[in-house]
Formats: structure tokens, C-alpha cells, sequence
């Protein structure tokens, strides 16, 4: 049982660290000559002032949400998926086909179908590092950076020729992109706004997220591998296949952030050449949200609301005090370094506490296995 | 068909392909000797992307208000010293996960230098890369002596700095303290030795060479910035270390051959080999992973790689 006062600890230390990055931020835009208070303002105008601007940050928010839901299960098995770019890319360009492929069918029929397809893709695109690491020792950091220049690649190629919008192949200018999805293919939107269907979704996939992590076999196995892997080993999980699975679903969250893109924005995937250009930087900055939500699946849902709301707001601060959005990537990074160093105090406190209840209590037996108490002690 | 075999595998064409290879393996080499200090002292350092492109920027800028390419290049080691040390009080001082807090670098990196790119140059701009410096003698001798020694400066340290490296990681004291550190910490404090000294040393040292590697990128190889323009080349540093299962040697192996694949592969769009030219862009990260799967399973990485150190109160 936690204590409020400790409860309270646990959420505002994010709140600081982003706090301090902000801080950090306004001394770069002095450095500028731009008043801070001037371009925070535009970036809270630019992201809530009007109901357009709010269902615009949700719109944004949507993409992080879903990459991070999927960067929560992974870290929970203590795996780190920076592989968001590609799962993503890979989800939607098969997601992008189902569309494409079976013009004549109903939506409601096409629509989860896609859905369905652009998950197991980027479940695909995650396996694959997930096996590398399990099998065959390779540190998933960086075969899922490879993976995500591979897509790269992929999404070039099929948009520059098989995939190409059959109008854009007959004219001279061949711009690298698909055909629109049809109407009935589109995700319904909260018109006059760009809001769609995909951010209850995505809302909803959050709930079963976590309760996949805290109320089911498969989610207290992966938080036990994460955990101790060696007591779980001892206990009987297989551990390697767990590695792979959190990978898998963390892969498949990406991908159904992908489809969701197509299905919910864009109608269509096109591409400037970069990964960026059709993910806008979800797949990293997912992993921020995650981070920032205490790697957690209901935290994560407010914290991808912030940093949608930080991306959209960038945009007006750019208009109004001619500050590059770039800033707001520069501070993402900021607010990573600051929430993983904040962790520095709150496991301090705890020992602190432990070290207090140890004093207080008598010695009592230890009752549960290691993976089993270390695994439990994460949920409240 | 068969002439455009002949055209790729022609002599000079060949010579060409291990030129430009050549080449191109200066800024992997930097990063990731950089990286491979880290990592044998226990760090594992993810932020190198970041650090290249801040070095990129830095040492172009300076360069290009200054038209002084050694301006430029100070710049660049003093803007990698700068990020290195952050990145040692967050993971030294504060035990911050090593792989998340790099990827914060990596994205304040980004995001830095294209705003300093946006607010100070504006748009891309061009200036003279260091020139080349061809070696009396050797340059002239034939076929070899232009693949070898007609390159600019910063080519030919990357390569000394191998033999250094190797040297000072295995031959001297400061390298016996760091491989002691990045094995069993808790032993090499109780010998004395700081862990938290040698580990700012070698975060400082790896945030100094992938600023040079920027640099070698910026000023050396191309003479332009652009947004985001290592793209990926930091992370494939950090990659072939674990290629080079932690050693200088294999290090270089690693960065030789990865950069003759992409050289090869450059040529093969230049000569108009009907493959799709993605598939050759891809050629190089598929290489890498499958390189990994052969030879990471063999080798151990340093014990305490990513743990952080805590002395028993």
C-alpha cells in the first residue's frame, strides 16, 4: 500500500522534469531574443485556444499513444523498441494494401481488416529483432534501428513503383504516393475537425493494455522477465519466448499507429524519401510519451496529449515568434534525460522508506519468490 | 548483361569503390573508437547520433563564418565535450538508464541542430572541405598510392587512431583501469581506482570523437550541412562496436567493410545497375544484422556494460 504522499512524489517528478526542461528551453529562446512567455504562450494558444487546435493535439496525440502502449509492454519486459519508425511504416503500407486491394468490399468489412493486417505487420517488423535478441544475443537497440532504415526503404520502393498512385505514374512529376483510399474506407472524423475514430480507439486500446499487464498470465510474465529474468527462468516462464512476445506486441501497437495514419489522416501513404516523413517522428517520440507515463498505459494516454499538444503547438510558436518547431524536438529530448534522471530521487525515497520500514518492523520470513514480489511491487 | 559486369568489375572501377570506401569509414571510425572506450569502462552510449550532428553543425558553422576548417574542428570537439559531459553526470551521478537517456541526446541533438541550422544559416550552404593531402612518394605509386594516400587529414587519423586506440586500451595503465571498470567495478574501486573518473573520462573522450565524426562528416567528406544529415550513421557506430566484439581492430574491420558495401553500392547506381537503387541503399543495414547475428553471439560483452555503479554505503 502506497502512501498519498508517495503517490504524489511519483506523478509530479515528471511533471518537474518536463517543468525544468521548459526552463531550460526559455533560456535558448532568450539566448534568441525571443520572450519566452511570449512563444509558451503561442505554443498553449496554438495547441488548446480553439476547439479546431484541441481535436487538432489529439489528432497528434493519437500516433504517440498507440506507439507508446506498445513501448510500455516492451519496457515492462525491459526491452527498448526504438524500432517505432519502421513497425509503423510496415503496418501501414500493408494496412495501405487491404485498402487498395479490395476496392468493392464494405468499409466495415475493410476498415478492421486493414487494422488487423497492419498490426500483425509491425507485430513482423518487432518480432524480428524480438528473435534476434532471444536466440541470438543481438541487442535489440540497434537491430531495430536497422529495421527502421530497412522500411525506409521498402516504403520508397513500393511508392515509387509498384504501389504508385496510377494518376501520379501518368503524369510527368510521378509524385511517390499511393492512391486515396476510398471513401468508405475512411475513418469517421468529428467534422469540422480532423478528429477521428482511431483516438477513441487508440484511448480504449490503453485500457486493455493495461489490463492485459496487470490482470493477465502473459502480462505478469512479461513483467516478471522484465523484472528478474533469472528467478523467472527458475520459476518456470520460458523466458526467451517472452522476450520475443513483448517485442511482437510492442512491434503490432506501431503498426496499428501506422494504419491508423492512413485510415484516420492522410487517406493515403506518401513519401518524401525519409522515415519521418510519414511518421512525423511518432515512433521516437511515442517512446517519449511512454517515458513520460510512467511507463504506463493509462499514465501514457495523458502524456501523449502533452506532447501532441507540444507538436501542434510548435507550429503557431513558429508563426508567431519565428522560433524553428525543431525547438520542441530538442526539448522532447530534454524532457527524456530529465524524467530518466529525475528516477535518481524517487528511488532514493524508496530506499529511504524501505530502510525506515525495516527499522519499524521485526524480521519476517520472505514468503514469495523474487520474481514474484518484484513483479508485484510495480503494480498500484 | 555481360558487359555491364565487365564495366563494374573494371580496375577502375574497383580502385574507385575501395577509395570512396575508404573514405566514407572516417566518421564510423571516430564514433565508434569513441564508443568503444564507453562501452569498455561499463557505458553504453546512445546519444552518438546527437553528438555528430551538433559536431557537424558546430564545426560547419565555424567554418563557414570563420573560413578557418581548424576553428571549425575545435568547434566541434568542444561542442562533443560539452554533450559528453552531460551525458556522464546524468549516467555516472545520477544512474540514469543508459539506452533511454541516449536516445533523449540523440533527440535534443536532432532537434538542436536543425534549429541552429534554421535560425544561423538559413539554408544550405556550401564551404571548402579540408583539402586533400597527398603523402610524398607513396601517393605516387601506382594504382595503390591514390586509393591510400590521397586523402585529407581527418581520413588518415581516423586510421592512426585505431593503432592508438588499440594501444592504449590494452598497453598502458589508463586502459587496464578502464577495462577493470567496465568488468567488475566494485573490484576496481576497491583497488582504488575511481570509477566515476574513468567513466567521465571515456563519455567525455566518445562525445569529443563523434563530434569529430561530425565533423569528419561536415567539413571533411562533403562541405555542407544539412537537417538530420548523419541519418542513422551514429547508430550504426554504436552497432559496429558490438561487431567489433569491443575491440579497435575488429572495430575498423567493421566500418571497412560496411563502408565498402555502401560504396559499392554507390557505384552500382552510378554505373546504372538495373537493381532497385533501395534495395542497394538497404543493403548495408541488412548486412549489419545479419554480420551481428554471426559474430555477437560469440563474443562477451564488458560485464557492467549499462549497470551503474553504487559503492556500498
Amino acid at each position: 500500500m502506497k502512501r498519498l504522499t508517495d503517490v504524489l512524489f511519483d506523478a509530479l517528478l515528471p511533471l518537474l522534469a518536463a517543468s525544468l526542461a521548459l526552463l531550460v528551453g526559455a533560456v535558448f529562446l532568450m539566448v534568441m531574443r525571443v520572450n519566452p512567455l511570449t512563444a509558451y504562450a503561442a505554443l498553449v494558444e496554438g495547441a488548446f485556444g480553439t476547439p479546431n487546435a484541441v481535436a487538432e493535439t489529439l489528432v497528434k496525440a493519437t500516433p504517440l499513444l498507440l506507439v507508446g502502449l506498445g513501448i510500455c509492454i516492451a519496457f515492462q519486459a525491459n526491452v527498448i523498441n526504438i524500432g517505432g519508425e519502421g513497425q509503423m511504416i510496415v503496418g501501414a503500407i500493408l494496412g495501405t494494401l487491404v485498402g487498395l486491394t479490395f476496392t468493392d468490399w464494405p468499409g466495415w468489412v475493410v476498415i478492421p481488416l486493414a487494422m488487423l493486417t497492419g498490426f500483425v505487420g509491425g507485430a513482423l517488423w518487432g518480432g524480428i529483432p524480438g528473435v534476434l535478441k532471444a536466440y541470438f544475443n543481438v541487442n535489440e537497440i540497434l537491430s531495430t534501428v536497422m529495421m527502421n532504415a530497412i522500411a525506409v526503404q521498402i516504403m520508397n520502393y513500393l511508392l515509387r513503383g509498384p504501389m504508385i498512385d496510377p494518376v501520379q505514374k501518368a503524369m510527368a512529376s510521378e509524385i511517390p504516393q499511393t492512391a486515396a483510399l476510398e471513401m468508405a474506407f475512411r475513418l469517421p472524423r468529428w467534422v469540422p475537425t480532423r478528429l477521428h475514430l482511431g483516438t477513441l480507439l487508440a484511448v480504449v486500446l490503453a485500457v486493455v493494455v493495461h489490463v492485459f499487464l496487470w490482470h493477465t498470465v502473459w502480462g505478469y510474465r512479461i513483467r516478471a522477465v522484465g523484472k528478474n529474468p533469472d528467478a523467472s527462468r527458475y520459476a518456470g516462464i520460458p523466458v526467451k519466448r517472452y522476450t520475443v512476445l513483448a517485442l511482437l506486441l510492442s512491434g503490432a501497437f506501431a503498426g496499428l499507429a501506422g494504419v491508423v495514419q492512413v485510415y484516420g489522416v492522410n487517406y493515403r501513404m506518401i513519401t518524401d524519401g525519409s522515415a519521418s516523413g510519414f511518421t512525423g517522428n511518432a515512433g521516437f517520440n511515442g517512446i517519449v510519451a511512454a517515458l513520460f507515463g510512467g511507463l504506463h498505459p493509462l499514465g501514457t494516454v495523458p502524456a501523449s496529449v502533452l506532447f501532441g499538444a507540444l507538436l501542434v503547438g510548435a507550429n503557431k510558436m513558429q508563426r508567431a515568434v519565428q522560433v524553428p518547431s525543431a525547438l520542441v524536438i530538442a526539448l522532447n529530448g530534454l524532457v527524456v534525460v530529465f524524467v530518466v534522471s529525475s528516477e535518481y530521487w524517487r528511488r532514493r525515497r524508496q530506499r529511504r522508506r524501505m530502510a525506515l520500514q525495516r527499522e519499524a518492523e521485526a524480521p519476517r520470513p520472505v514468503q514469495e519468490t523474487a520474481a514474484a514480489s518484484s513483479a508485484s511491487g510495480g503494480q498500484d | 548483361m555481360e558487359g555491364l559486369l565487365e564495366k563494374v568489375l573494371s580496375l577502375s572501377v574497383l580502385l574507385g569503390m575501395l577509395t570512396s570506401g575508404i573514405r566514407l569509414a572516417t566518421p564510423y571510425l571516430y564514433a565508434a573508437i569513441g564508443e568503444t572506450f564507453g562501452q569498455r569502462s561499463g557505458v553504453l552510449n546512445l546519444g552518438v547520433e546527437g553528438q555528430m550532428l551538433m559536431g557537424a553543425f558546430a564545426a560547419f558553422y565555424v567554418t563557414w563564418r570563420t573560413g578557418n576548417l581548424l576553428l571549425g574542428l575545435l568547434a566541434a570537439v568542444v561542442v562533443g565535450a560539452l554533450m559528453g559531459l552531460a551525458m556522464a553526470v546524468v549516467t555516472v551521478n545520477l544512474h540514469a538508464e543508459q539506452g533511454i537517456s541516449g536516445i533523449g541526446f540523440y533527440l535534443f541533438g536532432l532537434g538542436m541542430s536543425d534549429l541552429l541550422f534554421q535560425k544561423l544559416l538559413g539554408t544550405v550552404r556550401t564551404v571548402e572541405p579540408f583539402p586533400d593531402l597527398p603523402i610524398p612518394l607513396l601517393s605516387d605509386i601506382p594504382l595503390l598510392g591514390p586509393v591510400f594516400f590521397r586523402h585529407n587529414v581527418l581520413v588518415y587519423a581516423a586510421y592512426l587512431l585505431v593503432p592508438l586506440a588499440w594501444f592504449v586500451l590494452n598497453k598502458t595503465t589508463l586502459g587496464l583501469n578502464i577495462r577493470s571498470v567496465g568488468e567488475n567495478p566494485e573490484a576496481a574501486d576497491s583497488l582504488g581506482i575511481s570509477v566515476a573518473r574513468v567513466r567521465y573520462f571515456t563519455i567525455i573522450l566518445g562525445g569529443v570523437l563523434s563530434g569529430i565524426a561530425g565533423a569528419a562528416l561536415s567539413v571533411g567528406l562533403l562541405g555542407v550541412f544539412q537537417q538530420n544529415m548523419t541519418s542513422g550513421l551514429g547508430f550504426i557506430a554504436v552497432a559496429l562496436v558490438y561487431f567489433g566484439a569491443w575491440r579497435p581492430l575488429g572495430v575498423l574491420a567493421g566500418a571497412l567493410i560496411f563502408s565498402l558495401v555502401n560504396a559499392m553500392q554507390l557505384w552500382v547506381q552510378v554505373l546504372g545497375v538495373p537493381i532497385p537503387s533501395e534495395l542497394a541503399v538497404m543493403m548495408p543495414y541488412i548486412l549489419t544484422i545479419v554480420v551481428l547475428v554471426l559474430t555477437v553471439s560469440r563474443a562477451r560483452p564488458p560485464s557492467a556494460l549499462t549497470k551503474p555503479f553504487e559503492r556500498e554505503a
